[in-house]
């Protein structure tokens, strides 16, 4: 059993705080995704988690054991670096189970678990190959194998899909996923890339300037960001996020437009918010994602129709700035053209906008 | 590329023919020395000039050695163990401490790092022998004038901060991540240098092993003037022995010179593989 526990961690570079006490709480055989803009301290969080970074403050634990001031050797967890870090001197063999001499394990049993690790990776043909004579998706697996021989009780992921082109990268995150169910592990996975997170998180732990924004299941994040920064973070388009004031039970936006506010908002009159709806909220008459009942029509000029195949995304003013829609079964939308644009009020997103807090029920 | 080769075969010709006579202007002198090194006296003093040795010899060696008839009261072999034992511990201190002091630079930060680093280089710009009247008035108040010890100190001085210099370079090259890996795996920091940064840096540290060797080896300014007796004097100092008043062994002193070749020309040839870097690339992305 291997739950990973963060109290109150921070990590400070002389004066300057980078990671300001944050707590978090992982099941055993969870995967958890760090995600954030770059800065945002979640590699400095996981390699404090590895023992490659000092802690300035807080206790780390792995399973029962505080690792505080434990190197990374004892603290059996395993890592996939981003520049995968393979040994250019060894071969593949050498490299899978370099942690396993260095453990003095028998030569047989080596290579019974290194057999295995290429087995489950389909890295056969490639044992005797240096790392130089390596695709980027094998030297990847390689990375991967590397961790799983030593059957960690935590995986640590360092951006590691980052080298590859987008399709590598799907085919990878695909494994990764694969692999997890089959070793059945700890992980904490760190990326800027929120589809990853998304696909990949059992929960998913939302990081800006040091902080946790949110920790929750992906479709809580998607469905219920607590803050305009998560809210703008997840989801591909991103949410659109309007300026808005409270007038009696409506939002009125910058161009007059008025907004019927979900019951239950805990906001008071002339307040300034910012309103959030997701482009699958927002689209031409009959060609939305939850139907069109309860929904606000508002009728509007295409600025500019992007057509991806089984959806259009569309751009249209409103509240004085470019909002993006989302028309699914489109038909084809020519610039300038007039549609009757509806949004659906059940899916209202309502921060304050001093602080950016949802202040929705 | 395409554009730089050369299509017309007298294009390369003419080019083959400048090389060989570039090559020709600079090996003759050495040549010459190698050819003298294996002919009898007379040959050299022959007017006109005899090229190619007609009467070929390794008299002149056996000289050297005190084998021939013809005794020579020189004792190379003592200046050849003499360069031998100064050039060798000389190089392997400047080494290990260069390793050191290189992966220090390359690795971590402390306080005073830029200005450190500033003076090892500037240390080099100083011309060795502007420093032999204070280091021979030292070195004689300490008693170590006319010492193998006086003379590794000094050659000591000379490399390690081009040691250094030259391995941080290697380290640099070589990606924080792979140690870090290997303290992931098991390792200490002890254990990730010696499995994976050393072979890793291996190349470096054999260049810096011959630059440092030769330095020592060739050295001869300091060393004729810090040493004085067999006990301390180095070959290119022994050189100076076939010079006598009214008459120089040209004979004698290029089969030395030749002795002094080989053990660089051999060691570069030993070391060359390693001096052929790029073993780090692919490891990392």
């Amino acid at each position: 059993m291997a739950q990973v526990r963060l109290e109150k961690v921070s990590k400070s570079y002389g004066k300057l705080e980078t990671v300001h006490g944050i707590d978090l709480e992982i099941a055993h055989n969870e995967f958890v995704v760090l995600v954030g803009p770059s800065g945002c301290g979640k590699s400095t969080t996981l390699r404090m988690i590895a023992g490659l970074e000092e802690i300035t403050g807080g206790t780390i634990s792995i399973g029962d054991r505080v690792v505080n001031d434990l190197p990374p050797r004892a603290r059996n967890i395993s890592m996939v670096f981003q520049s995968y870090a393979l040994y250019p001197h060894m071969t593949v063999r050498d490299n899978l189970g370099f942690g396993l001499k260095i453990a003095n394990m028998p030569e047989t049993e080596i290579k019974t678990r290194v057999d295995e690790a290429a087995e489950i990776l389909g890295l056969g043909p490639y044992m005797d190959r240096l790392p130089a004579n390596l695709s980027g998706g094998q030297r990847q697996r390689v990375a991967m194998g590397r961790a799983i021989v030593r059957n960690p009780d935590v995986f640590l992921f360092d951006e590691p899909l980052s080298n590859l082109d987008a399709k590598l990268r799907g085919q990878m995150r695909v494994e990764i996923k694969k692999l997890h169910q089959r070793v059945q592990t700890t992980v904490i996975y760190v990326t800027h890339d929120q589809v990853e997170a998304m696909t990949l998180a059992d929960r998913i732990v939302i990081m800006r300037d040091g902080n946790i924004e949110q920790i929750g299941t992906p479709s809580e994040v998607f469905e219920h960001p607590v803050n305009v920064f998560v809210a703008g973070f997840i989801g591909s388009p991103p949410m659109n996020l309007l300026d808005a004031s409270v007038t009696g039970d409506k939002a009125v936006l910058d161009d007059g437009v008025e907004v019927p506010l979900p019951a239950g908002c805990n906001v008071r009159e002339g307040q300034q918010i910012v309103l959030g709806f997701r482009p699958e909220s927002f689209a031409p008459k009959g060609h939305s994602l939850h139907g069109d009942a309860g929904a606000l029509t508002l009728r509007r000029v295409v600025a500019i129709a992007e057509p991806l195949g089984t959806e259009t995304i569309l751009y249209v003013s409103l509240g004085g700035m470019d909002v993006q829609g989302k028309m699914l079964n489109p038909r084809v939308v020519h610039p300038g053209e007039e549609l009757d644009f509806t949004l659906d009020l059940t899916r209202l997103h309502v921060f304050d906008k001093a602080f950016g807090r949802s202040v929705r029920a | 590329m395409s554009r730089l080769s050369i299509e017309k075969p007298w294009q390369r010709w003419l080019i083959r023919f400048g090389v060989f006579v570039a090559m020709a202007i600079l090996c003759v002198p050495g040549l010459w020395v190698v050819l003298t090194a294996f002919r009898p006296n007379i040959e050299v003093l022959a007017r006109p000039a005899v090229w190619i040795p007609q009467n070929p010899t390794l008299d002149n060696f056996a000289r050297l050695f005190g084998l021939s008839s013809a005794q020579q009261g020189l004792p190379v072999a003592q200046y050849f163990v003499n360069s031998l034992v100064i050039s060798i511990t000389s190089t392997l201190v400047a080494v290990v401490i260069g390793m050191a002091g290189g992966y220090a630079f390359a690795r971590y930060r402390f306080k005073g790092k830029a200005t450190l680093f500033l003076a090892f280089m500037l240390s080099r710009t100083v011309p060795g022998v502007a420093l032999s009247l204070p280091l021979f008035i030292i070195w004689a108040r300490l008693g170590i004038i006319d010492t193998s010890f006086g003379l590794i100190v000094v050659y000591m001085a000379i490399n390690i901060p081009f040691t250094i210099w030259l391995t941080d370079g290697f380290f640099r090259q070589i990606p924080v991540d792979l140690s870090e890996a290997a303290q992931i795996d098991g390792c200490t920091p002890w254990q990730a240098f010696w499995r994976i940064e050393f072979p890793l840096a291996r190349s470096g540290l054999a260049s810096a092993a011959i630059f440092a060797f030769l330095t020592s080896w060739n050295e001869y300014a300091l060393a004729s003037q810090l040493t004085r007796t067999t006990a301390s004097k180095t070959m290119p100092v022994g050189l100076m022995d076939f010079t006598a008043q009214f008459t120089v062994d040209w004979t004698g002193m290029s089969a030395m010179a030749v002795l002094i070749i080989i053990p660089a020309l051999v060691l570069t040839f030993i070391v060359q593989k390693h001096l052929i870097a790029g073993l780090t690339f692919g490891g990392v992305k």
